[in-house]
């Protein structure tokens, strides 16, 4: 039984929550996303045990709705990871040059380095929560975040490079 | 542990992505949008709201059934909604539209405008006497006061005056269940949830003292 009213629960985890919808399945989907796992994970936060982590357990729904969502993309035959870019459509008035190619970078990578790096660069989870998420080892979730943080590199300040040469 | 520095210049390279906070719009649109999710598939248990009086801010709480809980700061509204949580439903969000009706009584009745509350209430939080004490209260007339031994009897129990303190010092409700207007048979006002200034207060806007 929790007894910590669900609104605390929103105020602390709810940006994180959003970071990483925003890095898994992208801005425009990233509202769709955030929403769905909170209206969910508000339903079940009564039977959640006392002293579990609560950022983990966030992002274990976040993961589930991801894959919903992409199946969901699927049925509509629309293929996924090829959303078009709509920057104007994000709401993010404080976005930069750099979160946009960052973003651009991160849609590139496979889902499994994508959601690696998400889960634990951005919800700060150790490897063990992202093994316990995606499946597989702490070693595969630490090896497949390395990759996707070497790969967000070598695109990431090649694009940087180019920018600066243009 | 593991921490967002075992690849180096990690931390770097997501800085444009973490630097990316949720600006307070879209923090707002999303927690509207869950309190409305919530509400509509029926797992929005308690609902709350603050409003400013001159007593102080008040926390004004509700379920599906309606106004449960009036808390007073000196009360500490984390604390009463850890309690809120605790007894009812920890599935607690902050949704001021669905508190519009209550909120606007209290503003007429610290207005001077309103001598009577016509709000659904939810009296959960009391039980066995308390209860037919609580249900006893708006029989004293706005203002007026009433002594704990009158509202003892009135409650079918004499004997039973400090249970009449009890049940108001544990209101769920004050001032929307009139427990200020039960005073000592002395003529002093007696202890009060909100601090005895308020009781004053209040008693002083409805002309009884």
């Amino acid at each position: 039984m929790s007894y910590e009213p669900f609104e605390n629960i929103v105020a602390r985890h709810g940006p994180t929550v959003l970071r990483v919808c925003r890095a898994v399945v992208g801005p425009a989907a990233a509202e769709d996303a955030w929403s769905e796992t909170f209206l969910a994970a508000l339903r079940a936060y009564p039977e959640l045990p006392p002293g579990s982590n609560v950022e983990a357990w966030l992002v274990t729904i976040a993961h589930r709705k991801a894959i919903d969502q992409a199946r969901a993309a699927a049925r509509r035959a629309v293929p996924a990871g090829d959303l078009p870019d709509r920057p104007a459509r994000d709401g993010l008035p404080g976005a930069g040059d750099a979160a946009d190619d960052l973003r651009a970078a991160l849609k590139k990578l496979p889902l499994r380095q994508r959601e690696s790096v998400a889960y634990h660069y951005l919800a700060d989870l150790p490897y063990a929560e992202v093994a316990a998420i995606l499946g597989g080892t702490a070693e595969a979730a630490r090896r497949a975040a390395a990759d996707g943080i070497a790969a967000l590199r070598k695109s990431y300040l090649h694009h940087d490079e180019e920018g600066r040469a243009s | 542990m593991m921490s967002a520095n075992d690849t180096p210049g990690a931390a770097e390279l997501l800085a444009a992505f973490t630097g990316d906070e949720a600006d307070e719009e879209t923090s707002r649109r999303l927690h509207a949008r869950l309190v409305a999710a919530a509400a509509q598939t029926g797992i929005l248990d308690v609902s709350y709201r603050t409003v400013d009086s001159p007593v102080g801010p008040l926390l004004l709480a509700a379920t599906a059934e309606g106004l449960v809980r009036v808390a007073y700061a000196v009360e500490d509204h984390d604390a009463v909604l850890s309690q809120l949580a605790a007894r009812i439903s920890p599935r607690v969000l902050a949704a001021p539209a669905r508190l519009e009706r209550a909120a606007h009584e209290l503003d007429e009745y610290f207005a001077g405008r309103r001598t009577g509350f016509d709000l659904p209430l939810d009296l959960r939080l009391s039980t066995g006497f308390r209860r037919l004490v609580l249900a006893a209260l708006p029989g004293i007339a706005y203002g007026s006061t009433a002594s704990y031994a009158a509202m003892a009897a009135a409650a079918g129990s004499p004997r039973a005056v400090r249970a009449v303190g009890t049940a108001c010092a544990t209101n769920p409700l004050p001032v929307v269940l009139p427990c200020h207007r039960v005073i000592k048979s002395d003529g002093t006002l007696g202890r009060y949830a909100g601090g005895e200034a308020a009781k004053q207060t209040l008693l002083a806007l409805e002309g009884a003292a």
